[in-house]
């Protein structure tokens, strides 16, 4: 049972069913207005369109290079940011509404942020930060701080050791295990975590994945994982979604995208990752310089000037994200029947 | 002592249980804390330590001086006006109208710092409140705010303070006013910037997520990050304030005789500078060396706080 008073009533926890998207984001849209020397208004399209769903109970991993939208999307999907337009919908209803306010929503979907020593107030005790939430939310000190101490003990901190010590004071896998236990705090159904293990040494990372593992069976957690370590992703999720330049390029199980990736991004960034076997090891990168500028992006598919399939069409036509198989959706026009790409599979096969 | 307790902390990231085999009870060491590291490092400082003590000293004799003073402050003699520093009764010789310097003084000190430290403390809690509103909510309201903030710094503070305490009327209550009005721009902008630097930090965005009210937010996380900084910016106006409000006195706009008070104190000694120049330099000197106090404690302070974290 919920700790935190006047929470939602427990038989309309999970309202639509185990069927139902505990998250769907449909046309998430989010411009940043820049002003040029010239005064000409342009914007950033920092996310500029993008639709998935996070299944009940399932880790969504979000990856893609730097600057392609990721935590801003993780921002729109918490509120911190307001969207420009797009809909998002909690276990089927519309976040921001009447029947699910922001208030009520993000009690039951929290962070877990990148920097660990930035996410703690470097003024409160680890105790104090993780009693804050359920205090805001009613719950009378002294219960919230046993709970605090409770979910130390969890995350596999003691607590007579680390209650009362500062965000200084302790290491950082230690602040990201804090992190982790504020927010399961408020007794969340959806756990965003950006770049969370980013930041972390190898072995340290190992152990909080391990650890974020443990948690998501024992609380049954939903996660979106976002990161640009693709073993890691690989590793704990159970869907990827693969971002380029503020639009989703390929969605689907994890094993399909990283293993038979459709899309020609996914396979140049499975390219880049270094080779652990030496005979193994190229020595031409498949993804040639930087991302394109997001105030002004190439027309049609944006990852066209990279691209080793690209063709006349791709610079024209902007591919749609259909799926090729069933659960796996992509956005190139050479996987897409009748899309006049010279690559593209026929028509019959796909149907 | 240090074996155990690096130990510990390595396996902690690993298992506790291993932890806790490793490390007994006294490997725990008690957190201090910001303002504890703080004070340990101010006690450290041997400036910040004096100016501390002389500070101290002289709130004490303020606070003790009706009781303490060897002779009666207000009582004159026309037979024995200015005396010399180091006459026999006379410790710190006698104003121009044969009073005692020493009593004086020390009953003066209790209005000076009053009216020092008071507009000083009523400004940071104004000003402090200003500025973090203005930090954290940002946008139309910081304008607002801070552009009216910036019609103060228009004028020069000491002319702001004679103008106010003119338009108000003589009087400890009015200077105290005006020179409150003269400080709260002031820190309201140092507020402003420091909180500023916060409000975007992920803490900030995690204490939303958790569905605290902007007032919560402010009180609980923004203010124990920025209330150092203005603290620090406040202490060292009171030396300022402390100049400000003799200033206001010397020109007749505070405190009124008979009511010993080292600005008035040199206000009044003024006509005596040719006969006794030493006694008449006496207030000035107590409040160079207590705005000294202060400046050199204040900076004993900037320096304790900047810690590395």
């Amino acid at each position: 049972m919920s700790v935190i008073p006047d929470a939602p009533d427990p038989f309309a926890h999970d309202r639509g069913g185990p069927a139902q998207p505990l998250l769907s984001v449909s046309g998430l849209i989010k411009h940043f207005p820049v002003r040029k020397t010239g005064g000409k208004k342009q914007v950033v399209r920092a996310v500029d369109g993008i639709d998935f769903d996070v299944l009940k109970g399932e880790t969504l991993g979000i990856v893609g290079e730097s600057g392609c939208g990721k935590s801003t999307t993780a921002k729109l999907l918490m509120g911190l940011i307001a969207r420009d337009s797009g809909h998002m919908l909690y276990d089927g209803q519309a976040i921001g509404e009447r029947a699910m306010p922001w208030r009520s929503y993000r009690r039951q979907v929290q962070m877990v942020f990148q920097d660990s020593y930035a996410s703690l107030n470097p003024r409160m005790t680890v105790e104090q930060s993780i009693a804050f939430g359920p205090k805001v939310n009613g719950v009378p000190g002294r219960e919230a701080v046993e709970r605090a101490r409770a979910l130390l003990a969890r995350v596999g901190l003691e607590p007579k050791r680390f209650a009362g010590r500062y965000p200084h004071e302790i290491s950082g896998g230690q602040r990201q295990r804090v992190n982790i236990a504020r927010s399961l705090a408020l007794e969340p159904r959806l756990v965003l975590l950006d770049e969370a293990v980013s930041a972390l040494d190898k072995s340290v990372e190992a152990q909080v994945l391990n650890l974020l593992l443990d948690l998501k069976a024992e609380f049954g957690l939903t996660y979106i994982f976002i990161s640009h370590d693709l073993n890691v992703v690989r590793f704990i999720s159970d869907r990827v979604m693969v971002m380029y330049l503020g639009r989703v390029s390929e969605i689907g199980p994890s094993d399909t995208v990283l293993d038979a990736p459709a899309h020609p991004y996914t396979e140049a960034l499975l390219a880049s990752m270094p080779s652990l076997d030496p005979d193994n090891r190229t020595q031409a990168a498949l993804l040639q310089g930087d991302p394109p500028n997001p105030i002004d992006p190439p027309t049609g598919c944006r990852f066209h000037p990279r691209c080793a399939l690209a063709e006349g069409v791709c610079a024209e036509k902007e591919p749609p994200l259909d799926a090729i198989r069933p659960l796996h959706r992509v956005a190139c026009l050479a996987r897409q029947p009748g899309s006049g790409h010279s690559a593209a599979p026929g028509e019959a096969l796909a149907a | 002592m240090t074996a155990p307790i690096t130990a510990a902390s390595i396996a902690l990231d690993g298992g506790v249980l291993a932890a806790e085999d490793a490390a007994p009870e006294a490997a725990f060491i008690p957190s201090r804390g910001f303002w504890g590291h703080v004070g340990h490092r101010l006690v450290r400082d041997p400036v910040a330590v004096s100016a501390g003590a002389l500070i101290l000293l002289v709130v004490i004799v303020a606070i003790l001086s009706p009781w303490i003073t060897p002779m009666d402050p207000y009582k004159g003699s026309m037979l024995r006006r200015l005396r010399h520093v180091g006459d026999a009764t006379y410790w710190l010789g006698s104003d121009e109208l044969g009073r005692d310097m020493i009593s004086r003084l020390m009953l003066g000190a209790r209005l000076s710092l009053f009216i020092g430290v008071t507009p000083v403390l009523i400004a940071f809690v104004i000003g402090s409140a200003i500025g973090i509103l203005a930090g954290y909510v940002g946008g139309w309201t910081n304008t607002i705010l801070m552009r009216t903030i910036d019609v103060f710094f228009a004028f020069p503070s000491v002319l702001l303070a004679i103008a106010l305490s003119g338009a108000l009327g003589a009087g400890i209550f009015n200077s105290i006013v005006s020179l409150t009005c003269v400080f709260v721009p002031q820190i309201a902008r140092v507020a402003e910037s420091v909180t500023t630097g916060i409000r975007r930090r992920d803490y900030i965005d995690a204490a939303k997520l958790s569905g605290a009210s902007a007032l919560t937010i402010m009180r609980v996380q923004v203010l124990g990050n920025v209330v150092g900084p203005i603290f620090v910016y406040a202490t060292s106006l009171i030396s300022v304030s402390m100049i400000l409000a003799s200033g206001l006195s010397f020109l007749g706009l505070g405190v009124r005789p008979p009511e010993p008070e080292w600005g008035l104190m040199l206000n009044t000694l003024r006509t005596a500078i040719y006969v006794n120049p030493v006694v008449a330099a006496l207030p000035g000197v107590c409040i160079f060396i207590v705005s000294i106090a202060f400046n050199l404690f204040s900076d004993g302070l900037r320096s304790a706080m900047e810690i590395r974290q």
